[in-house]
């Protein structure tokens, strides 16, 4: 089983009356009450966090794209990974992913996916999200009607424009190119690992069964819940004979983990909180703009992962409830350990994609959280699959053959004004002539 | 009387309601559809041969993705009063059908011999944006559509089935409708129809709804301003829907002007 530390990254300081004041967390929540110098700190302490997950060991690191929503706060992940390329080592980084229908022209994706893939020495997974629709419908103005067909031609431009070895044109519908000739082309040939991050549309499953790429369940509903979604991407995998694979599916589960059951609660109970209540409020109104979900996929019977039935099936649980729902696993190092084996048992799944820092969670809560599940979940949890073999994990260069970034000189004498650079610089450059 | 037309050599099959006798009025509904029943329209079939078709996607026409810009759906209409064989037709729409009535009466000049339209989308004014009606919760759009939304008509829109597969089947009509819908409307309702308005050559007249609360009365100076021979009037204590808040009276300003 492989593991990808995966953060949100949201912001901690909702005011207390948020739900009651505001409609919505995303869209059009008000802009006053971000601040960016928090907003700065929150940054750099997430990017900690997710250097401390390398360390540790996680075989991935995970960050995703959202639009004007307090609960995720990158809306471009490229950027995210580009800090994280240089000041990680070991872990892959999870861009899960870019909304592949908001870029005019969609190359651009590939050219950062392909930047980001050279820069880090090949650890990039491609994450490809149709995007949910606070972001692609009411953000970005993306006629619902029309969304899917137009992320299908971008999926299809950005594969051709990665794998192809000549320059080519490319008559679409939504975009007309007359030199794709993608410079520079991704370290891992002929294509990074695509993960395809789904939010329980029943198409995405064809979709993925088709490309081989690997199916990505981002729920926040926890592993009960998705048993179901589960259930049917397998079914779709086996009715088109393909391997039933666990690798081929990846999961987001919600982790908590402390010395013991009672301290679980004590330490994370009201982060949790601001999580599913404050970070979780959605206007229903913008939940699921029209021809957003299919009719198939409604007529499924698949809750939108926001808005009021999510909310109405949230009502009033207490931490006892979320984890006997499987919201989240919490508790001892070894309740964790036993209900995520039996969670990613019954999903057949064999990349986790778990969130340790949730809501308000501080960055000493999120170490601890991380560095127990490292170090006391993580190993007894290794085994499970293991006679699978994992297709979907990058394939980097050899340690040897990367480039190391230099060693930051703190001691560099540093000039006190602008004019003391720009002559220095002069200095410089007469030197060198 | 309802049929079920092929028309495109296959590619749309339109829902159309005619009835009544007189000169062919070409009724165009809004992002909502026809409602199967509507009394304005039987009504008017006292004096007009009525054509209300469904547009594709809507109720149970078909080739809806054969739609998706303005030229294709005047196109698809075009080609139906063509199968109809009707030469020369009054046009009225309502809202997004106001906004294709307008755009059919710009590109078919010569085919239209009055144009109604009635609290049309089309324009976007920065100082009066058009509330986003995809974002709308039923409660609240009614409260924009409708003059007064304790009224028995407001309360029929408003009211949801308890039987859940009613539900379900009203709730993916609904989709369906504002699916097509959103091509012409999403995310703003402005598909350049202000580039095309100066062709209109036919006697318009725009009704606008005192309480619309959608598109305000303020945007008929838009329509007057760009087509020649049009004039605007605003109907008493009605929102966005006056053909259903105030039949009798929508129904007499349409046929005065129309015959008149």
């Amino acid at each position: 089983m492989k593991f990808t530390w995966f953060h949100l990254m949201p912001y901690r300081y909702l005011p207390e009356d948020f739900t009651t004041r505001y409609r919505s967390v995303w869209v059009d929540i008000p802009r006053d009450l971000y601040d960016p110098k928090v907003g700065h700190r929150l940054y750099n302490d997430y990017l900690d966090q997710l250097e401390f997950a390398d360390q540790m060991g996680f075989d991935g690191l995970g960050v995703n794209e959202h639009h004007q929503n307090a609960y995720g706060l990158m809306p471009s992940p490229n950027i995210m990974g580009a800090a994280l390329a240089r000041r990680t080592r070991k872990a892959n980084l999870v861009i899960l992913g870019n909304s592949i229908a908001l870029y005019n022209p969609p190359v651009r994706v590939a050219e950062e996916f392909a930047m980001l893939d050279v820069l880090s020495g090949g650890r990039l997974v491609a994450g490809f999200p149709v995007g949910t629709s606070m972001d692609t419908n009411f953000c970005y103005g993306e006629v619902p009607a029309t969304l899917r067909e137009k992320y299908r031609e971008a999926h299809d431009l950005i594969l051709k424009a990665w794998s192809e070895k000549e320059m080519f044109a490319w008559n679409g519908k939504f975009t007309k190119l007359r030199y794709v000739n993608l410079w520079p082309k991704p370290l891992q040939q002929p294509r990074p690992p695509i993960w395809i991050p789904g939010g329980g549309s029943i198409e995405t499953w064809d979709f993925c069964a088709e490309f081989g790429h690997q199916y990505s369940f981002l729920s926040y509903f926890g592993y009960i819940a998705a048993k179901k979604v589960a259930d049917g991407y397998w079914n779709v995998m086996a009715k088109k004979n393909k391997p039933l694979n666990p690798y081929a599916m990846g999961f987001a589960q919600a982790v908590m983990v402390a010395e013991t059951d009672e301290q679980a609660e004590r330490d994370y109970a009201e982060h949790m909180d601001y999580f599913y209540n404050r970070c979780l409020h959605v206007y229903q109104g913008f939940a699921d703009a029209p021809g957003y979900r299919t009719e198939s996929t409604i007529r499924a019977g698949f809750l939108a992962q926001v808005g009021r039935a999510a909310a109405l099936r949230r009502e009033g649980l207490k931490w006892k409830d979320f984890i006997r729902e499987g919201y989240i696993i919490a508790g001892s190092p070894k309740t964790v350990r036993e209900r995520l084996r039996e969670a990613m048992k019954s999903l057949n799944c064999g990349h986790l994609m778990i969130l340790q820092q949730l809501g308000s969670m501080p960055p000493e809560l999120v170490r601890k959280n991380t560095e127990i599940f490292a170090t006391e979940c993580m190993p007894y949890l290794r085994d499970l699959w293991s006679d699978w073999e994992d297709h979907w994990s990058p394939r980097p260069l050899p340690e040897a053959e990367r480039a190391m970034p230099a060693q930051l000189n703190l001691n560099f004498p540093r000039a006190t004004n602008g004019n003391a650079v720009h002559a220095g610089n002069g200095e410089a450059r007469a030197a060198a002539k | 009387m309802k049929e079920l037309r092929r028309i495109g050599g296959g590619r749309f099959t339109i829902e159309t309601h005619m009835f009544g006798t007189g000169e062919p009025l070409l009724f165009l509904h809004g992002a909502g559809g026809l409602l199967g029943v509507d009394p304005f329209l039987e009504d008017l079939g006292h004096n007009f041969k009525v054509i209300a078709p469904h547009l594709p996607g809507f109720g149970e026409s078909t080739g809806g993705e054969h739609i998706e810009d303005i030229f294709d759906v005047v196109l698809c209409y075009h080609q139906l009063l063509d199968e109809l064989g009707i030469a020369s037709a009054h046009v009225m729409g309502h809202s997004l059908g106001g906004m294709l009535a307008a755009e059919f009466a710009a590109l078919d000049v010569h085919r239209v011999k009055k144009l109604v339209l009635v609290t049309p989308a089309g324009f976007w004014l920065d100082e009066h944006p058009i509330p986003d009606v995809f974002a709308m919760e039923l409660p609240d759009l009614a409260a924009h559509l409708f003059h007064d939304p304790q009224s028995p008509i407001a309360q029929m829109f408003t009211t949801v089935p308890e039987d859940m597969k009613v539900l379900e089947d009203m709730y993916v009509e609904r989709v369906k409708r504002f699916t097509q819908a959103s091509k012409f409307l999403w995310p703003i309702p402005d598909r350049g129809l202000k580039k095309r308005a100066w062709r209109i050559q036919a006697p318009t007249l725009i009704l606008m709804g005192e309480s619309d609360k959608l598109i305000p009365p303020v945007y008929a100076n838009e329509f007057t301003s760009r087509i020649k021979k049009s004039s605007a009037v605003t109907l008493k204590e009605v929102g966005h829907m006056p053909m259903y808040e105030r039949p009798d009276e929508f129904v007499r300003t349409v046929r005065e002007f129309l015959q008149g």
